[in-house]
């Protein structure tokens, strides 16, 4: 017992650090991040200057960027989580009034380096929060009201601010990284079921709120060939995409639905469905199974993990992540309504890279310090 | 203190284990479905989403192939394909497109309605859609073009081929061609495939006839498209199959000489092979350019030829409806001798007039013939003489015989124009009037006025099978190598020639031929009447005769009347010349040639001409004698060098 508790390792020098990564999630990591370099190149018609160039550095800066974070003790990122939360809500409010506006919404705040999307960053935020907060509570405070108001409120703050950017997709996605916590952290059933239950009558009132295109992407993907040329363009052009790929898919660079622009927000969004149709069946099952090894080994991370905090950070961006991923593929696969969801790492996009190479970069340094305590 | 916080920590644990098993097998469910999805997508509709793929990517452009050519007997061309030189654009190559227009109508004449209508459909085109911005350029304007082509940035000389008819004497039997209209889309089956723009399609006579034929099967360029429409690359092309050659049994030589002789007077002419049925020759007049139709006929124009007092665009030799006239006294006569109502030596008195039932019936000679008999009747073309035999002889009858040899339905086949005229009987006339049939109609009839309408190749297609002894003929336009009816004819004719009339009868099994008598000496008879009525002193068209053997002729004139004559106007005798142009009766002639061998039948329609003697059988004189000349030439032509079998 004593021998245990003395032998508490915690790697403290560089080398170290360096030796207790998680290989097999960094080669994970690292070959989707060349996949999606590829990807991008193919997705701006064979050239390299248009999106894969800026892509590759990104991806070339914010990967050292994780490795880095992932050598900061957990400890600080549990210590600081309020701060991060509360300053990510102050960028939320500043985005507000002084965001950059572009195609009617308001998302992105000027640091003249580039335009950083905050709400793709609260998504990590609100669970490295959520996570230090039930860190803190005692199982068996879990279930009173007094102790469940403060997430309600700590999600909704957000979800709001985001909500009327307008970034429905976003706000839905930032909800679900607080409530997979707070499901996680064993809040019972009953009040999920009230929660749904109140939603689900809200609802309408909240439809009603919804702007003409959010409605009319609703009613797409309810029926996408009732409007082939409107907004049921996309979905119909990307099964049509993936389709036509077959199992071997048309070979690289070949994708004539991509080159030849049939599909929409191809680099972003809809980057699946390029590689789909380049890649066939195979190259499609292997992506899948490439983020689900990433995921599960966070998920295995959390399983280690000594602390509170990094099991449900862990478990909980392991399955946000998961979410982020089968939300885009079932959106382009024609099973989910298009909500604008990006697919990590592969779409083009500064601050969704950021944040998912942030919140691998805390899942990292969880291994890391797998067997420290924290506070 | 410690102890709680450890089995908090325990259960927390345990707790969040738990819940975590949930959410992971909730993630496999997730991950199952979508690997089935994407299964379903790419490998179970696969074949589905790579042909919607294809449809997205190609588009294809149909090009359209040479026209069938339209030919004479001979293989000359009628209608044709030339070369022609045009000026297209695409927009999106053009700089300033109002510069391009400012700077062209310097160059080649551009109207300004012109520029106006070009601007209207080039603000609903794409802009990389080609553009004509001039079709029909000459040879001076297309070089002049080419040598400032440095200057005029985003225009393209292009060298195409389009109709071209080397007349117009044939215009209106072959028709023209014109652009296509969204009204052939709709009407027209066989153009439905067709996505050529612009492109120009059969409107009137043979052209639209066999428009599908001769249009041939279109080629195409396929090109890679991306999602706004524009061409990527060239993938493939395909040649098509020409248009089909149509060759005519219309002698062009007679066309343009006959079309020549009536081009003053507004009518038609008409000949028939007696034998085999073929049109040798159809023109109507006043001509009308059908070369100006193929790169859209300007409004002035149009509305210059649709105002016409003579209509131009109406082809009067098969549409064009008249009053048979004195040319239906022929069928008279061999209807009253077929049915027995009268034989050769009936006689009546013409005194200038008959009175029936109190109404008065004037010859057109008003002193009279005095003692006419049937052969006199028609030399002489005593209305007497056929009031009396078509009284005796009664409307119905004379209505059957005059159906039998063809009037009162079309005699082409499908030519669209081509009215059907009118043979009135009782039925007819209750049937489309509702009123009972009168006994002084069926005098008029007997003349040919009344309700009675034909058109000029009626009355060629009856001339005809009085001529050939009166045996039934399929008139033809179109020589169809599978058709071998003209040898068949010709061997009967042979074959007629060294046997005595009678012993025929047997035959006709073999020749396939439909007899129109019950006596062919009534036939003949009728031919020797018409003999008598061009080659005897003091018959009609006695004045018209050709007195050599072999382009002697017999023939029938007529006048159809326009407006009866009042009371006045008989007693002043006033003349035809003198009445005002509208007022005038149409001038018929109708006539086979040489007498003894006959082998031609011919019909001319002067319209107000006066008389049929004066206006219409000058000109069947001259024509008749070019359709002899040519006659031998004709026959020893077989194959047409150069025909596409």
């Amino acid at each position: 017992m004593l021998y245990s508790r003395t032998s508490i390792y915690s790697p403290s020098t560089i080398k170290d650090r360096i030796f207790s990564l998680d290989f097999t999630l960094l080669l994970s990591v690292l070959t989707l991040g060349v996949i999606s370099i590829f990807a991008q190149y193919s997705s701006s018609g064979g050239n390299f200057d248009y999106f894969a160039k800026s892509h590759s550095i990104r991806f070339g800066l914010f990967f050292i960027f994780f490795i880095l974070i992932s050598f900061i003790n957990v400890r600080f990122w549990n210590d600081f989580s309020l701060l991060i939360y509360a300053s990510l809500v102050i960028l939320l409010i500043l985005t507000k009034f002084f965001g950059v506006q572009s195609q009617g919404s308001r998302r992105w705040i000027n640091l003249f380096v580039f335009n950083l999307q905050p709400s793709e960053l609260m998504k990590i935020g609100i669970i490295l929060f959520l996570s230090n907060y039930y860190h803190k509570v005692s199982a068996t405070d879990v279930n009173k009201i007094k102790t469940l108001l403060f997430p309600i409120i700590s999600m909704t703050i957000p979800f709001l601010l985001v909500v009327t950017q307008p970034d429905l997709g976003t706000a839905i996605l930032i909800l679900f990284s607080g409530a997979i916590i707070t499901w996680l952290a064993g809040v019972r059933w009953k009040i999920f079921a009230y929660l749904l239950g109140a939603l689900i009558v809200l609802a309408p009132v909240a439809i009603s709120f919804l702007k003409p295109y959010q409605k009319s992407r609703i009613l797409t993907f309810l029926n996408p060939d009732a409007d082939p040329l409107g907004a049921g363009y996309q979905i119909i052009q990307s099964k049509i995409a993936v389709g036509s790929g077959g199992i071997f898919g048309k070979g690289y660079l070949n994708g004539s639905q991509g080159y030849l622009n049939f599909l929409p927000e191809k680099h972003t969004d809809f980057i699946f469905t390029l590689y789909s149709e380049e890649f066939g069946f195979l190259g499609s099952a292997f992506m899948v199974l490439l983020y689900v090894l990433i995921i599960y080994r966070i998920t295995k991370i959390g399983s280690e993990t000594r602390s509170i905090f990094g099991k449900l950070y862990c478990y909980g961006f392991s399955s946000a992540m998961f979410v982020y991923v089968a939300v885009n593929m079932a959106m382009v696969l024609g099973l989910l309504p298009i909500v604008g969801a990006p697919l990590p790492i592969l779409s083009y996009g500064g601050s969704s890279m950021l944040a998912i190479m942030l919140g691998l970069g805390i899942a990292m340094s969880c291994h890391i310090y797998k067997n420290n305590t924290v506070s | 203190m410690l102890n709680f916080q450890s089995s908090s920590l325990v259960s927390k644990t345990k707790t969040i284990g738990r819940r975590m098993f949930l959410v992971n097998s909730f993630k496999a469910v997730v991950v199952l479905g979508i690997l089935g999805r994407l299964a379903s997508l790419q490998i179970n509709e696969s074949s589905k989403y790579k042909g919607l793929a294809d449809k997205n990517r190609f588009r294809e452009i149909q090009i359209a192939p040479p026209r069938g050519i339209i030919e004479d007997y001979f293989g000359k061309p009628i209608a044709s394909n030339e070369t022609i030189y045009q000026l297209h654009i695409t927009p999106e190559d053009v700089p300033n497109i109002d510069e391009l227009f400012f700077k062209l109508k310097n160059i080649i004449s551009l109207t300004e309605e012109r520029i106006f209508y070009l601007k209207r459909r080039l603000a609903k085109q794409k802009l990389w859609d080609t553009l004509v911005i001039a079709d029909n350029l000459n040879w001076s304007e297309f070089s002049r073009v080419n040598l400032f082509l440095h200057e005029l940035q985003g225009l393209r000389p292009v060298v195409s081929i389009a109709r071209y008819y080397e007349n117009n004497a044939s215009a209106h039997i072959v028709g023209y061609v014109s652009e296509i209209t969204p009204r052939d889309l709709r009407q027209k089956e066989y153009l439905q495939d067709l996505r050529i723009q612009e492109i120009a399609i059969g409107k009137t006579g043979i052209e639209s006839l066999y428009d599908q034929e001769m249009l041939g099967e279109p080629g195409y360029l396929r090109y890679e498209v991306n999602a706004y429409g524009k061409k990527i690359r060239q993938v493939g092309t395909e040649r098509g199959n020409n248009g089909k050659t149509f060759r005519t049994t219309l002698d062009q030589e007679i066309q343009t000489y006959a079309a020549d002789l009536i081009k003053d007077v507004s009518g038609a002419v008409c000949v028939m092979d007696i034998y085999n049925g073929d049109v040798v020759s159809m023109v109507s007049s006043p001509p009308f350019n059908p070369n100006a139709f193929v790169h859209g006929v300007a409004k002035k124009d149009w509305d210059e030829l649709i105002n016409h007092r003579d209509k131009p665009l109406l082809n009067k030799a098969i549409s064009g409806l008249y009053p048979p006239g004195s040319t239906i006294k022929t069928l008279t006569a061999l209807s009253a001798l077929e049915n027995d109502i009268s034989n050769t030596r009936f006689t009546v008195e013409c005194k200038g007039y008959m009175d029936l039932h109190g109404e008065r019936f004037h010859c057109w000679k008003k002193e009279g013939h005095g003692f006419v008999n049937m052969r006199k009747g028609i030399k002489h073309s005593c209305d007497v003489f056929f009031y009396e035999v078509a009284r005796k002889l009664g409307i119905d009858r004379l209505s059957e015989t005059a159906k039998k040899f063809g009037l009162g339905s079309t005699v082409l086949t499908g030519i669209k124009e081509e009215k059907a005229g009118v043979v009135p009987n009782t039925k007819w006339k209750l049937q489309q009037l509702g009123k009972n049939w009168y006994l002084g109609e069926t005098l008029h009839s007997g003349i040919g006025q009344g309700y009675f309408l034909t058109t000029p190749i009626q009355l060629c297609l009856m001339t005809a099978q009085i001529a050939n002894g009166g045996y039934q003929l399929k008139p033809r336009l179109i020589i169809n190598d599978n058709e071998n009816n003209n040898n068949n004819l010709l061997d009967f004719l042979n074959f007629q020639k060294n046997n005595p009339v009678s012993s025929v009868y047997n035959d006709l099994q073999r020749f396939n031929l439909k007899p129109l008598f019950r006596n062919q000496e009534n036939i003949n008879f009728v031919k020797e009447a018409m003999y008598a009525a061009t080659n005897e002193p003091g018959g009609t068209s006695y004045a018209s005769r050709i007195e050599e053997k072999e382009f002697m002729f017999g023939g029938k004139t007529g006048s159809s009347q326009i407006k009866t004559f009042t009371q006045e106007q008989r007693e002043d005798e006033v003349k035809q010349s003198q009445m005002a142009y509208l007022d005038r009766d149409h001038a018929w002639f109708v006539a086979f040639a040489p007498i003894h061998d006959p082998k031609y039948a011919i019909s001319v329609l002067v319209e107000h001409g006066g008389t049929g003697s004066g206006a219409a059988a000058p000109i069947a004189k001259k024509i008749i004698r070019k359709v002899i000349e040519r006659d031998p030439f004709r026959k020893s032509f077989v194959n047409p060098i150069g025909q596409d079998v």
